[in-house]
């Protein structure tokens, strides 16, 4: 081979690693990010019959539910049924659940859930309960995380999109929710333009009682009618204090996307609670009327009941004095987190050019020094210069919230310029970022908002897929982003598709849920008023128009499961018992014609499904999960006759 | 009798009273919808464990229900190995190698009679099947093993002796042999096996 040709083969080599060259550097358009290859797969590769590290807990957003996901994997367990009633088990359809949506504006069958908040003990996640915010209309709702069900649903009171919402305190003291659309308070009709005298916020503070996990609105701050947004509890040297965000301090009450985007600097209220219970004790709150509902789920009567409250204590701050401060924060901030330690406070100014991170000690000091900018309505105004602890510089555009990895960084969303920007606690240095596909809102470390953050994984919660999945027509799904964080850089991992619109999500170790995990309920404690809790016992009663069947399901019948002398305007009520006792055996139930949804039945529980037959025929009801071997012929009739016939009321199972 | 054997008489005693606070035997089913496995535990008084849901699933194949009431043995059982325990002690208390040796008779008596009234409760309720069940498969019978595991259709019956069952058949073999021993120990020293006097380490009569 000569020399010239040699040199022309290399030259002719070199126009593919040009080309390639060319890509890499100025980034084809068109081409999608995907992960960079190596041992990626295997990092998020749960092998079938293996267990994931982590539970997350999504929230549904619009969907109203929580969705439960294992880590790595994302793979999806479980949505629970919490502000939307669930056809697919009968929440929200039976007489057993409807009390758990009822609100002093009736049933509501639907909200918008945003934030999942796991209980903490000494500032870290437990594992007894997740409570999560409805922000429409304002309610903060208790899962029990033995049974993964929601047990409880709090309404709060002069409340409007109770964004700001379920916080909790170190020892879940208290879990908090606040007003994100002030409004008069207490309600009237009054001019909407009479905003900035008549429109109020609220700061609630619902305590938690420790054993059972039972929510009360222990009191409200009435604070000057802006829009507070999100909160965080302090811990550790902060504990007793709570840190809300808010915007619209221009009290703008239309077009506020340019309105309430005027003024350079917004809030951060600093709630001091332990003062505010020694005022309370002291007895300086308005008892005002209010009507909010609360609604507790009673897991041996596997029943809810609805009470209607009609009292709330308010505390106002010009009456309080060292309760509540504002600490000036740029460009109505949104996010608020306070880091491990408890002494810095992270706002994410969603307008800002900067991160402003304000400091717990500097702010106890400009308190003590009464170095106060102004006062609004008994609120002190805390000078920024005073208070600030420093501002991570360039960090992306529009910083929405931060997680923290318990090794000193902070890893903040930005929605704006889509990714996560990694930056050190102390000095304030960007010293990473990632891409997300595409505009992230929330970030989830696993116990990244507690004092022990489990640093391994930051996932994004992302508003828009685009081109990242097959396309489904208009509506496409929401997705999460799964990215390591135990080295230096972060590296994408997994993309994964989610239910609703999941806001916050919060994540815990699986070892500490697994163990906690609920296989049945236990028979001999169901204490259902209409409960069956053996065969023989199961029966037909009549009282008017009203008819109790007492029915028991077991595999593979139920018992009775021939019913005749039912009349046209009877209401039907099926009671189902399931009598197994054995793990992951629920029976369902549905009947042609019922106007309602079916019902699941767990293992030792009874639930009710009501039914109003129409037209006079023979009605097959059979099971509607697959039970069994002879799960088919798990069915049975009800034949209904014209009002007034003379059919006798005859029920069994089994005679020929 | 030698001291040694005294104390392994006692304790042979006290491995039956264990017999009577614990499970004698277990059955474990395992299936594929059942990887933890469903388990019966038999005790001197009664039965404990999955019991309902194992009588869930027999109802499929006509299996008759297990239930505590229909076996006499639960008033039987442990007044036998109360007293056999009792009887134990009170050979080694009275140092009568004579007793010992009809305790260890009695305990594996009643050891050959248990398993084989077990054995029978088994073929019984393996054999005697609904003809309506609704799974019938022809020729097939459902009799748990004695001991030792077998398949039945999807599950695999293990049957072994629980931690009280183990301990009888400790004194069992421990203590009769201990018995039996002395027994021979005496005939060896020719003395009756029944000598009713205290035996001492007197010369032997020449």
């Amino acid at each position: 081979m000569t020399r010239e040709r040699q040199l022309l083969r290399r030259a002719l080599w070199g126009i593919p690693l040009v080309v390639a060259a060319a890509f890499v550097f100025s980034g084809c358009p068109g081409t999608k990010q995907t992960v960079s290859g190596g041992d990626v797969a295997q990092r998020v590769y749960v092998a079938p019959g293996q267990y994931d590290e982590f539970y997350g807990f999504f929230s549904g957003g619009f969907s109203g539910q929580v969705t439960v996901y294992g880590l790595p994997s994302g793979r999806l367990f479980k949505i629970i049924p919490v502000f939307s009633v669930n056809p697919e088990n009968g929440y929200g359809y039976t007489p057993e659940t409807q009390p758990l949506l009822m609100t002093s504006h009736g049933f509501i069958p639907w909200d918008d859930a945003h934030h999942p908040e796991l209980s903490q003990t000494d500032g870290v996640p437990d594992g007894r309960w997740l409570f999560v915010n409805a922000n429409n209309t304002p309610r903060i709702a208790r899962i029990d995380l033995s049974t993964f069900e929601t047990v409880e649903i709090l309404e709060l009171p002069n409340s409007a999109g109770n964004h700001a919402s379920p916080f909790v305190t170190q020892n879940t003291e208290y879990i908090v929710g606040a007003t994100r659309f002030s409004v008069p308070v207490p309600q009237k009709d009054v001019p909407i333009a009479s905003y900035a005298q008549e429109f109020r916020g609220v700061l609630n503070f619902v305590a938690v009682d420790p054993q059972s996990g039972r929510m009360r609105l222990e009191f409200q701050i009435l604070v000057p009618g802006f829009n507070y947004d999100l909160a965080h509890a302090g811990k550790g040297p902060s504990h007793g204090w709570v840190f809300f965000t808010c915007y619209n301090a221009e009290q703008a009450h239309t077009l506020l996307e340019v309105n309430a985007s005027q003024r350079d600097k917004d809030f951060i209220a600093a709630v001091n609670w332990k003062k505010a219970e020694e005022y309370l004790r002291q007895g300086k709150y308005h008892e005002m009327p209010a009507e909010y509902f609360h609604n507790v789920y009673d897991e041996k009567r596997h029943t809810a009941t609805s009470e209607r409250l009609t009292r709330v204590k308010v505390l106002i701050p010009s009456e309080c004095p060292g309760m509540i401060y504002y600490l000036p924060t740029p460009k109505s901030p949104h996010g608020v987190d306070v880091d491990p330690s408890g002494e810095y406070i992270v706002a994410g100014g969603k307008l800002a050019t900067v991160i402003p991170v304000h400091s717990f000690s500097r702010m106890l000091k400009a308190i003590e020094n009464k170095e106060f900018d102004t006062i609004i309505d008994g609120i002190p105004v805390l000078k920024y210069e005073s208070v600030i602890a420093g501002e991570v510089q360039n960090p992306g555009l529009g910083p929405l919230h931060t997680e923290f990895d318990g090794k000193g960084y902070a890893y903040t969303s930005c929605f704006v310029s889509s990714e996560i920007v990694k930056w050190k606690l102390g000095t304030w240095e960007v010293v990473d970022r990632i891409p997300t596909y595409y505009s992230i809102g929330h970030l989830l470390i696993p116990g990244g908002d507690s004092r022990k953050p489990w640093g391994k994984y930051v996932v994004a919660l992302n508003k828009i897929t685009k081109d990242r999945y097959l396309p489904t027509g208009p509506e496409l799904v929401q997705s999460a982003q799964l990215i390591d964080i135990s080295g230096e850089k972060m590296q994408l991992l997994l993309d994964f598709p989610t239910l609703g619109e999941p806001h916050y999500a919060q994540a815990i170790p699986a070892e500490i849920l697994m163990k906690r995990s609920a296989k049945v309920y236990p028979l001999q404690e169901n204490q259902h008023p209409y409960v069956t809790r053996t065969p023989e016992q199961a029966r037909v009663e009549r009282k008017g128009n009203e008819v109790h069947v007492y029915m028991v399901a077991l595999r593979s019948h139920f018992r009775p499961d021939n019913i005749e002398g039912i009349q046209v305007g009877d209401r039907v009520y099926f009671h189902v018992t399931n009598l197994e006792q054995d793990w992951d055996i629920p029976h369902g139930f549905a009947i042609l014609g019922a106007n309602t949804a079916e019902i699941l039945i767990m293992p030792g529980q009874t639930k009710t499904l009501v039914w109003e037959p129409k037209k006079p025929g023979v009605y097959p009801f059979y099971c509607t999960d697959f039970c069994s071997a002879l799960h088919q012929e798990m069915q049975g009739y009800v034949r209904v006759s014209p009002r007034g016939a003379n059919v006798p009321l005859t029920y069994g199972t089994g005679s020929e | 009798m030698r001291t040694a054997s005294r104390i392994v008489l006692v304790v042979s005693g006290i491995l039956l009273g264990i017999g009577l606070v614990t499970p004698l035997w277990r059955i474990t089913l395992k299936a594929p919808q059942y990887p933890e496995g469903v388990q019966m535990y038999i005790w001197a008084t009664r039965l404990s464990g999955q019991v309902e849901l194992i009588n869930g699933l027999n109802h499929y194949i006509g299996m008759r229900p297990i239930r505590e009431e229909d076996f006499p043995e639960f008033a039987v059982m442990p007044w036998v190995l109360g007293g056999l325990g009792v009887l134990a002690v009170v050979a080694a208390v009275l140092n009568r190698r004579g007793l010992a040796l009809t305790w260890a008779i009695l305990l594996l008596l009643a050891t050959v009679v248990g398993l084989a009234d077990f054995y029978r409760w088994g073929y019984e309720y393996g054999h005697n099947l609904d003809p309506r069940a609704p799974i019938k498969v022809p020729g097939m019978s459902y009799q748990p093993p004695l001991i030792g595991s077998k398949q039945l259709l999807n599950f695999t019956a293990y049957s072994y002796p629980d931690l009280g069952g183990w301990a009888a058949f400790a004194a069992l073999i421990v203590g009769g042999g201990v018995a039996v021993g002395e027994c021979i120990g005496a005939r060896r020293r020719r003395l009756s096996c029944f000598e009713l006097r205290q035996h001492t380490r007197e010369p032997l009569p020449v």
